[in-house]
């Protein structure tokens, strides 16, 4: 591997070292170095959002960063999404809502879900459906992917207030 | 390509300037990391600012704000310090892109990447910023409308970074807005974009700065439309005034996205709205 470079990262919580050519994106060695399939390629140019990860906290296209701006970050995947393997509410609703079709745009759109639930716990649609304006899905459409994002905003508001 | 992650803005213009073969400076990547896909560029070296300290960080003084180059939209967006002052500047980094691009870009790659739509230039020359120059020997300060010099150009010699841009504290009833037109509601590339700041004096505006992009190569200053606000309670005839001067100021091309006839005309209807809001938002009364 020519120009091949060590990065010490932190995904999903779990400290992850790969070497990878310095050209290579986020995405690329999440999926071919990491084994973190989850992430995908659509377009490979930041506008469908498949690839969406979070780096430190914000919601980025792993397509448009390097897989070396990596070091000493923490990524966080729809790997990451699950705990104890149970998954997250937001993929359960989209199961419950048959929120998927083909699948290709769900990681991304559950990440990208996430991140918003996570800024603004109670969004209105057009909240929903602006904050999920960078995710392209090509074949359920959108309505019920904003009905399963809005149904766990509800049920993870629920447990939030009996923690409390 | 060699990566490389410079400590200082200087130690960014060291290598940028000491590099024979192709160089690209990498900030958000938002521009860089797309043409590198389509194989428009080729780098020999990347020089990945985001290490350098400060750089991603928004700091507040009396006489206003630096926005580092790292900074990205989202950031600027949850700045209410930064919001509450120029609220139409704010608007316009927060319209390029998705959520997604949000987390990445920076307003000095959107300056940087000289595209005529560019939606925070406009906002940044009405608000009077400035970019903050770093050179490999000496550092200067340009205001923002002279950095682009055309499409994909801009005024830095080779070695040169924008580290910062400098943003003025607002002067007492002061207000600014961004508005572009595009045809879908998100995620598109602006037909028009007006930014119009103003500052009232006893309910009558004082001073004015209006810019527009996507209507020539370069956005646009348009001092006659300034003049068409100034003493003016933002009257129909004023506006009226500053429509023309700035249908007037268009040299826009013909593409898919609006014909020269169509731009022409929507910088006029969008500038009175836009003043509309910037009057409001200096405490104006309509």
């Amino acid at each position: 591997m020519s120009n091949a470079t060590l990065v010490s990262t932190t995904v999903n919580g779990d400290p992850v070292q790969f070497a990878c050519p310095t050209d290579e994106s986020l995405m690329t060695a999440l999926r071919n170095r990491v084994g973190l399939t989850g992430v995908k390629e659509g377009c490979g140019t930041g506008d469908c959002g498949a690839c969406s990860v979070t780096l430190d906290g914000s919601l980025v296209c792993s397509c448009l960063v390097l897989g070396v701006e990596a070091e000493g970050r923490e990524v966080t995947t729809v790997e990451g999404l699950s705990q104890d393997g149970e998954l997250h509410v937001l993929q359960q609703k989209f199961i419950d809502h048959a929120a998927l079709q083909c699948g290709i745009c769900t990681p991304g759109f559950l990440v990208a879900a996430k991140t918003l639930l996570d800024r603004n716990p109670n969004p209105d649609e057009t909240e929903i459906r602006y904050a999920l304006a960078g995710n392209l899905c090509r074949c359920t459409g959108y309505d019920k992917i904003v009905r399963a994002v809005q149904d766990a905003a509800k049920d993870m508001r629920k447990a939030n207030k009996k923690r409390r | 390509m060699r990566y490389a992650t410079p400590a200082s803005a200087k130690e960014a213009a060291g290598m940028l300037s000491k590099e024979r073969g192709a160089a690209f400076l990498l900030a958000g990547g938002t521009d860089l990391l797309v043409k590198l896909k389509m194989g428009m560029v080729e780098p020999d070296l990347v020089v990945d600012i985001k290490r350098i300290p400060k750089i991603d960080q928004i700091q507040t003084s009396a006489k206003g704000f630096v926005i580092g180059a790292a900074v990205s939209g989202s950031m600027i967006g949850q700045h209410k310090g930064l919001k509450a002052a120029w609220p139409g500047l704010v608007e316009a980094a927060n319209l390029i892109g998705s959520d997604q691009i949000q987390g990445r870009a920076t307003l000095v790659g959107n300056l940087c990447n000289a595209s005529p739509a560019a939606d925070s230039v406009p906002a940044m020359i009405a608000a009077g910023a400035k970019a903050i120059i770093v050179g490999p020997q000496k550092r200067r300060t340009v205001p923002v409308e002279k950095v682009v010099l055309g499409p994909g150009k801009t005024c830095l010699s080779k070695g040169e970074v924008i580290e910062a841009i400098s943003l003025p504290k607002p002067e007492a009833r002061t207000g600014d807005a961004y508005l572009r037109f595009i045809p879908r509601t998100e995620m598109d590339i602006a037909v028009v974009g007006v930014a119009i700041s103003l500052k009232l004096e006893r309910g009558v505006a004082k001073k004015a700065k209006v810019a527009l992009g996507a209507v020539a190569p370069t956005a646009v200053v348009v001092p006659g439309a300034a003049r068409a606000l100034v003493g003016s309670k933002l009257d129909e005839a004023a506006l009226e005034k500053l429509a023309a001067a700035c249908s007037a100021a268009c040299n826009p091309i013909d593409d898919k996205r609006g014909t020269v006839e169509y731009r022409t005309r929507v910088a006029g209807v969008l500038a009175k709205r836009a003043a509309k809001i910037a009057f409001q938002r200096a405490g104006g009364v309509l």
